[in-house]
């Protein structure tokens, strides 16, 4: 079997933090993400965070927004590498999805990830 | 007013510039002075994402953009000017003798640079560069965002 994918979430301030905390509270899985904060980062100082998070292992990179110094930075990352795959919009239900499907290709785990986080944004009834 | 605000930030296009500084100014253009991203069509799909559609993005080279200046400031639009690095306003200022103020909104830690505010990292020489660009009467101040106050020069260099 191969290794099981890395996911690494990439947000502004402390949102990645506070992510990884919720999906091991819910999951018990505290091996699977790990949490960068662009916080004080030019895209070289961040692109030495993201690089150190992958460690060299297939990975899908869980970026905050769809535009911004987040996903400039992870997208060129992924650019470079055949195996690191990326999904803007991180939130936790992909997350709680992406613990659990960690076998699949890193392009396959983040369409699985986008479709996932996608069908948790309801509006219910009041 | 017509470039309402000439920022100096290394993240370029992000939520600060877009949000922060775009919605009290209106903007409703984003000028990107680099010549990487000017010659890089991806890069320029990248930061076109993070921008809504009601703001035009246009990706200009440090040359491009010292022949142009001239009429984005007579464009009727708010617009932002962004660069990434000192150099490239400093260039901008002494090629157009238009740029009478810039924002430092965010230049971050890199080796060789020491910690000036929060957001900004500077080298002595890029320090001094700015200096002499308030020499030549430009107004130099530092703010992340709208709502926090100018930092001037002197307290940061």
């Amino acid at each position: 079997m191969s290794e099981p994918l890395r996911g690494v979430i990439v947000t502004h301030a402390a949102v990645a933090q506070a992510l990884l905390a919720a999906v091991t509270a819910i999951t018990g899985v505290s091996d699977a993400l790990v949490p960068v904060s662009n916080d004080g980062c030019d895209s070289g100082a961040l692109t030495e965070r993201l690089t150190r998070a992958i460690g060299g292992r297939p990975a899908v990179l869980f970026v905050d927004l769809p535009g911004g110094s987040c996903l400039t930075t992870s997208v060129r990352l992924a650019k470079g590498a055949n195996d690191v795959a990326v999904v803007t919009g991180v939130n936790l239900a992909m997350l709680l999805d992406f613990v659990f499907h960690r076998d699949l290709a890193p392009a396959d785990a983040a369409r699985r990830a986008a479709d996932a986080g996608s069908k948790a944004i309801r509006t219910p009834a009041a | 007013m017509s470039i309402a605000l000439y920022r100096i930030d290394d993240r370029l296009i992000h939520g600060q510039v877009v949000v922060g500084w775009g919605k009290p100014l209106n903007a409703r253009f984003i000028v990107l002075v680099d010549d990487t991203v000017r010659a890089s069509p991806w890069e320029q799909d990248l930061y076109r994402m993070g921008v809504p559609p009601e703001i035009e993005v246009v990706f200009a080279s440090t040359a491009e953009a010292a022949a142009r200046l001239a009429e984005w400031e007579r464009d009727p639009r708010v617009g932002i000017l962004l660069a990434g690095d000192i150099d490239t306003l400093a260039a901008l200022s002494t090629n157009s003798h238009r740029v009478q103020r810039i924002n430092v909104g965010g230049l971050h830690h890199r080796p060789g640079r020491s910690e000036r505010l929060r957001y900004v990292y500077l080298s002595d020489a890029e320090a001094a560069q700015l200096k002499a660009l308030a020499a030549q009467g430009v107004a130099v101040t530092a703010q992340d965002v709208p709502t926090a106050a100018p930092v001037p020069l002197q307290e940061f260099t």
